[in-house]
């Protein structure tokens, strides 16, 4: 499955600045609330939560061990 | 597109200003547009205008001479940049890049000159302007000399480690900063040094720890 940011439609304001900034395509602004085009691959640059004033979209990492580390 | 005096009015150079004040600026003022990662400013270069953003997000950061960038902030709309070496002549002390479509509203340096002697509000929204700048810059200045933030977002990674698939609590930024007490973009870099270092690999939205006795060091240094 794809890995997209995780959005937080009550925060968000439909401003779209996300929408500007994202070069993956990944968003849309619908019904005034922005939207992941989950067909879209997310090269995780968190461009999208760096400009958002609310912070209404999130780009979590997950922290693992490579193997051999364990 | 003419340039919107509900617009003008909601940045923070023009707050206060009376209608007849608006619309003596708008004259003033001409559009510029630019594309995703076109360099709109660049360090040491001499700057002729004042932008503000009408839409879309830059990001402002200095670059070192081995090439790394720090970002200092990002300019969303409503916001100014280029204000320093239009209000001192002096170069820019910064690079600026869009970060993706941008309008921006410029303003020539002899026209602010004007518009600042004929509207003293104007001065004084400035003023205000300079000062926030100034706090969020000694606050940025604080983090990168005193705070041994690398080591601590070390410590925070190792603290939120979820083994190989990961099953470990998911951090932002955001939050890596709230914790190592510092700014979001500070946070940034110090993973990037880690990266650098051979200590962790950003793979998407993955932190792989690469080596752990690294970062265990690292988290030790002194700062």
């Amino acid at each position: 499955m794809v890995e997209l940011p995780v959005i937080d439609p009550e925060k968000c304001d439909g401003c779209g600045l996300c929408v500007t900034v994202c070069h993956c395509n990944a968003l849309a602004v619908v019904n005034d609330v922005v939207t992941l085009i989950e067909i879209v691959e997310c090269d995780w640059c968190t461009d999208c939560e760096a400009v958002c004033r609310t912070g209404a979209i999130i780009c979590p990492f997950q922290i693992v061990v490579a193997e051999g580390e364990l | 597109m003419a340039v919107q005096l509900e617009f003008l009015k909601s940045i923070a150079y023009f707050s206060g200003l009376a209608l007849a004040e608006l619309e003596s600026i708008r004259k003033l003022v001409f559009e510029k547009t630019a594309d995703r990662a076109e360099m709109i400013v660049l360090e040491g270069e001499p700057a002729e205008n004042l932008y503000f953003v009408a839409s879309g997000a830059l990001k402002v950061f200095k670059t070192s001479a081995e090439g790394k960038e720090q970002i200092l902030s990002i300019v969303r709309p409503g916001e100014s940049l280029n204000d320093v070496p239009v209000f001192d002549g002096g170069p820019n002390p910064v690079s600026v890049r869009t970060m993706g479509p941008v309008l921006l509203y410029g303003m020539k340096r002899s026209d602010v000159e004007a518009a600042l002697k004929g509207h003293s509000q104007i001065a004084r929204n400035v003023i205000k302007v300079l000062a926030t700048r100034v706090r969020h810059l000694v606050s940025l200045v604080e983090d990168l000399s005193f705070k041994h933030v690398i080591g601590r977002v070390a410590r925070i990674l190792l603290e939120h480690v979820g083994g190989e698939m990961g099953q470990g609590p998911r951090l932002t930024q955001q939050e890596m900063a709230a914790m190592a007490g510092t700014a979001r973009e500070v946070v940034g870099r110090s993973l990037k040094a880690l990266e650098e270092k051979g200590a962790i690999k950003m793979d998407r939205h993955r932190i792989v720890i690469m080596d752990k006795e690294a970062l265990h060091r690292i988290t030790e240094a002194p700062s």
